[in-house]
Formats: structure tokens, C-alpha cells, sequence
């Protein structure tokens, strides 16, 4: 019998989040260069920022004593703009994004219907909201329509995309045994595939209309209608206290329509 | 509504009550009812001769877009450069101020569940309600026009989402690694450190990436405000009408950004 003797180590060491060692130095230098770089490319201009702390101190005081008054009929017209705008932009977009969503799923279409469905979302999301509005502003003219017709379009891409993923994912027996039934391909969507989705497909267009309202707030800015252009004009005036008012009230329905948005969602899963 | 009769006409199924569908149909109508009636609401300002001479307008625009101004491109390589570092160092400066926040309010561990999480709670959705270009648009009265407006506004963006993101993976950890190093003898810190830690590292890694490609795409408009960036350079053009500058602008945008997806899609595979 001959002891066996192995010479466990003393010491343990935990292993590095990236395995190789040259990649890992090499990562850390590329970072820190770049950061080097880029801070000390940075342009402070200490002075405007200086006067510019006073005014960043009086907007944060504005929020302890908001003023929602003097400016109240501008406020309710921006938000009423944007209520309604979320609202219809979110209805039409679910109504013509289902059909789209449908035509991109590989497993329910013929290949050039899924190539030409693919290309319309990949097309609404290619670009930022803000950039599609400016064109839509620039067609159709200032006001609420133009911020109507951006915020459809983004929905379209936002939903199409998901529902799409959403259907390709299925549990492809169900589809399966409506075919076997002998089914329509109307029948299939209607019976295999939409029970399957329509949970997570209520659930995506709530939360949608919150995201759609949040968007109505920004496209305001170069001139689509809603609470953005309000607030745009109170921070230009430098009036603190109406801007703090504005971003109180949409903090706050931002957050009514998500809490709402989990109860609903609670209640159909 | 689904209802099954028998061979003899009577109803031997149905899915509802009577009560249960009447419910529903009056649901639906009413939703149908708000839309109609907020669809009014907003059109009643709505020029229809202009929205029906959109058409011409777009085409007018196309026509004038095409060809882009290649020689422009010298002058992007500086904003270009701008937007990436609006990107970047305003996701770093949100991972430095969201991490602590996503521990705040994550539920087991945070100090105190009736104190401090309902506030970093509110921290997070009040960053989050907000746009990055709101954010921009205060900072740019605030700290002056220029790329630092852009990374404050960016990060303020940010926060909340990292925190977000990052207290939920906090609250799925295993919590028995967390009891086999605290049985060890462990200090508070090193049980962060040996067992939560290493838990959340992969997500924490791939939620920032994500933030980062995102915010790539944010940070290339928030210069239309005065923030600095490509947005900056699209705004001026689109002052003055310069079409063929504008639709350069919008290739070299729809460029970093599939580029950035590229990235972070290759970074994400590469950690999970």
C-alpha cells in the first residue's frame, strides 16, 4: 500500500470574468485609453457652468412648489393633445401592425409575403421618432396629426417586430391539429395561433400606449403637437415652476398607466 | 360568441353568461367610443389640404434628398465622434450612479424596505418617465449647449433603466450561495462580493451593452435640442433647408446605429 499524496493548494483563487488573459489586459488598456481620450477631449466651460448652477438650483427648487396655474390652459391643451394622440396612435398601429405582425411570421406565410412584412417593420424602426416626426411635420404641417402619424409608424415596428417573434415561438402542435382538421389558413390564425398570443399581445399594447404617451411628450419638441411643445416654450421663458409642473404631471401619468397596465396584465395571465 | 347548440337547436355550451358578454361587448364599445372621440378631439385643428397634399410634399422631399452631399462627410467625423463619447461616457456615468440605486431598491438588499426603497423606487421611474431629449432640453438651459448636456441628459436617461433592470436580476439571485458564504463567518462585503456579486455579473454586463446601443441611438438626436452630435449638424441643416446634407446625416446615423446593434448583439452572445 503506497499513500497517496497530492498537493492540494493552500490558496484559492477566483476565476477572472474573462478567461484569457491577453484579451482581458488588452480590453482594460483599450478602455482606459479610450476614456482618457474621450474625457480629455471634453470642453467644460466652468464659468457658464457656474452661472448655470444657480438656474439648475432654481429648477430644482421650482419642483417643491410646481406652479400649475399660470400656465394652466397651455398645460391642459398639451395634454390633452397628447392623451388623445397616444390613445388613436396606439389603436390604429395595433389594427394595421396585427395584419403586418402576421405577414412576418416565417411559419404562417409564403416567403416573399414574410420579405415584404419584414421590410416595412425593419423600415418604421430604423429611425428615432423625433426624426420621423420632422419629416411628418415638414408633410402634413404643424399639430397634433403629424405626432399621430409618427407614434402610429413606431407602433407598427414595435408591435409587428414582437407579435412576429411571438408567433414564430408558438407550440406548433395546436397549429398542427387545426390543420389536421382540415382548416382554413383563416381558421388556423383564428383558432391555432391567436389564443396562443393574445395575452402577451394585450399585455405588448399596454405597454405600448404608455411608451406612446412618453413619445408624445418628445415630439412636441420640433413642433408635432402635444405636452412637449408646452414644456419646449416654458423652459425657453425660463419658467421653472410651469416646466417642473409639466414633468410632474407626466411622471405621473407615466406612472398611472403602468400600474394600471399591471393589473390588467395580472388579471389576463 | 361561442356558444354550441344541440341537434335540436337547443344551447348545450356556452363559454359566458349572457351577463359576462353583454359586459364585454359594452367594454368594447366604450373603448371604441373614447377612440372615436379622442380621434376628434385631436383632428379638429388638423389643415386636411395640407395631409391631403402630403404626398407631394414627400416626394418634393425625396427628390431633393437624392444625391446626398458625400463631401459633407468631412465635416461629421468630429460630431460623429461627439455622439459615440455622448453614448458611452453617459452609459458609464449611469452604471456608476445606477448600481447603487438597483441595490437600494432591490428587496433583499436594501437597508430599509419602508424608507429607502420606495425612494430609489421613485428615483428609477422618474428617470425613466422621462426622455433623454427632455433631459437635454433642461440641461441645455441649465449647463449650456454642448456635448456635456448630452452626457448628463443621456445618463439621467439611463439610470433608471439600469436600475431597473439590475435590481430585478438582484431579486432572482440564488439565495443559498448568499447562506453558504455568510456560513463561512463572512463580512456583509465579502458575501456581496463572493456571492451576489458574481450572480448579477452577467446580466449587469449585458444590460449595460444594451443601454449603450440604445443610448447610441439617442444620443445621435438629443444635438437637436443643442446637446451636441450628429443631431446638432441635422438641426442646422434642417434650418436651412439643405436636404441632400440632411439625408447624409440620417445614412451616417442609420450606420453607427446598425453598427452599435451589431456590437451589442456580439457582446450579449459572447457573455450568455
Amino acid at each position: 500500500m503506497t499513500a497517496i499524496t497530492t498537493a492540494y493548494p493552500a490558496t484559492w483563487r477566483r476565476p477572472p470574468f474573462i478567461a484569457d488573459g491577453r484579451l482581458r489586459w488588452a480590453l482594460i488598456a483599450g478602455a482606459v485609453a479610450y476614456f482618457v481620450l474621450a474625457i480629455g477631449g471634453l470642453e467644460i466651460n466652468w464659468v457658464r457652468i457656474g452661472e448655470g448652477l444657480e438656474r439648475g438650483w432654481r429648477f430644482v427648487a421650482a419642483f417643491a412648489r410646481p406652479d400649475f396655474l399660470s400656465r394652466w390652459d397651455d398645460i391642459a391643451l398639451g395634454m390633452q393633445e397628447s392623451l388623445t394622440m397616444a390613445l388613436t396612435s396606439t389603436a390604429v398601429g395595433i389594427l394595421l401592425s396585427v395584419p403586418i405582425g402576421i405577414g412576418a411570421a416565417r411559419n404562417l406565410v409564403p416567403r416573399p409575403v414574410y420579405l415584404v412584412c419584414r421590410a416595412i417593420v425593419a423600415g418604421a424602426r430604423s429611425f428615432q421618432e423625433i426624426i420621423i416626426a420632422i419629416f411628418f411635420v415638414a408633410m402634413v404641417g404643424f399639430g397634433p396629426f403629424a405626432g399621430f402619424l409618427t407614434l402610429s409608424l413606431s407602433t407598427i415596428g414595435f408591435l409587428g417586430k414582437l407579435l412576429a417573434e411571438d408567433i414564430e415561438d408558438i407550440d406548433e402542435a395546436q397549429a398542427e391539429a387545426i390543420r389536421a382538421t382540415g382548416g382554413s389558413w383563416l381558421q388556423l390564425v383564428n383558432y391555432g395561433i391567436q389564443p396562443q398570443v393574445m395575452p402577451r399581445l394585450i399585455g405588448l399594447s399596454l405597454y405600448r400606449l404608455d411608451i406612446n404617451f412618453r413619445e408624445s411628450a418628445v415630439v412636441g419638441i420640433v413642433g408635432a403637437g402635444g405636452i412637449g411643445a408646452t414644456l419646449n416654450t416654458a423652459l425657453d421663458r425660463y419658467e421653472f415652476d410651469s416646466a417642473a409642473a409639466i414633468l410632474l404631471l407626466i411622471i405621473a401619468i407615466v406612472m398611472l398607466c403602468e400600474y394600471g397596465s399591471s393589473l390588467v396584465r395580472r388579471r389576463i395571465q | 360568441m361561442p356558444v354550441a347548440h344541440a341537434a335540436d337547436g337547443r344551447v348545450a355550451w356556452r363559454r359566458r353568461t349572457p351577463r359576462q358578454d353583454l359586459l364585454r361587448w359594452f367594454g368594447w364599445f366604450l373603448l371604441v367610443a373614447l377612440t372615436v372621440f379622442c380621434w376628434q378631439v385631436m383632428t379638429q385643428d388638423t389643415i386636411w389640404s395640407f395631409v391631403a397634399d402630403a404626398p407631394t410634399q414627400a416626394a418634393d422631399i425625396g427628390q431633393r434628398m437624392v444625391p446626398p452631399r458625400w463631401e459633407y462627410m468631412d465635416r461629421l467625423w468630429w460630431p460623429l465622434w461627439d455622439t459615440i463619447n455622448i453614448a458611452t461616457l453617459g452609459t458609464a456615468l449611469a452604471v456608476v450612479l445606477g448600481v447603487p440605486v438597483a441595490f437600494l431598491a432591490a428587496r433583499n438588499t436594501t437597508p430599509s424596505a419602508t424608507f429607502v426603497r420606495p425612494l430609489a423606487l421613485l428615483v428609477i421611474v422618474s428617470s425613466r418617465s422621462i426622455n433623454a431629449l427632455i433631459w437635454a432640453l433642461l440641461l441645455v438651459t441649465i449647463l449650456g449647449p454642448g456635448v456635456l448636456a448630452g452626457i448628463v441628459a443621456i445618463a439621467l436617461r439611463s439610470i433608471g433603466f439600469v436600475a431597473k433592470l439590475l435590481y430585478e436580476a438582484i431579486e432572482e439571485i440564488d439565495q443559498a450561495q448568499v447562506e453558504a458564504v455568510t456560513a463561512t463567518g463572512a463580512s456583509p462585503a465579502q458575501v456581496m462580493d463572493y456571492a451576489m456579486v458574481p450572480q448579477i455579473l452577467p446580466a449587469f454586463a449585458g444590460i449595460t451593452v444594451f443601454r449603450w446601443d440604445i443610448n447610441i441611438r439617442e444620443s445621435s438626436v438629443v444635438g437637436l435640442v443643442g446637446a451636441g452630435g450628429l443631431g446638432l449638424q441635422l438641426e442646422s441643416s434642417l434650418n436651412v433647408l439643405a436636404w441632400p446634407q440632411v439625408s447624409l446625416i440620417l445614412l451616417v446615423v442609420l450606420a453607427t446605429v446598425l453598427l452599435s446593434e451589431w456590437v451589442s448583439a456580439k457582446v450579449r452572445h459572447a457573455i450568455i
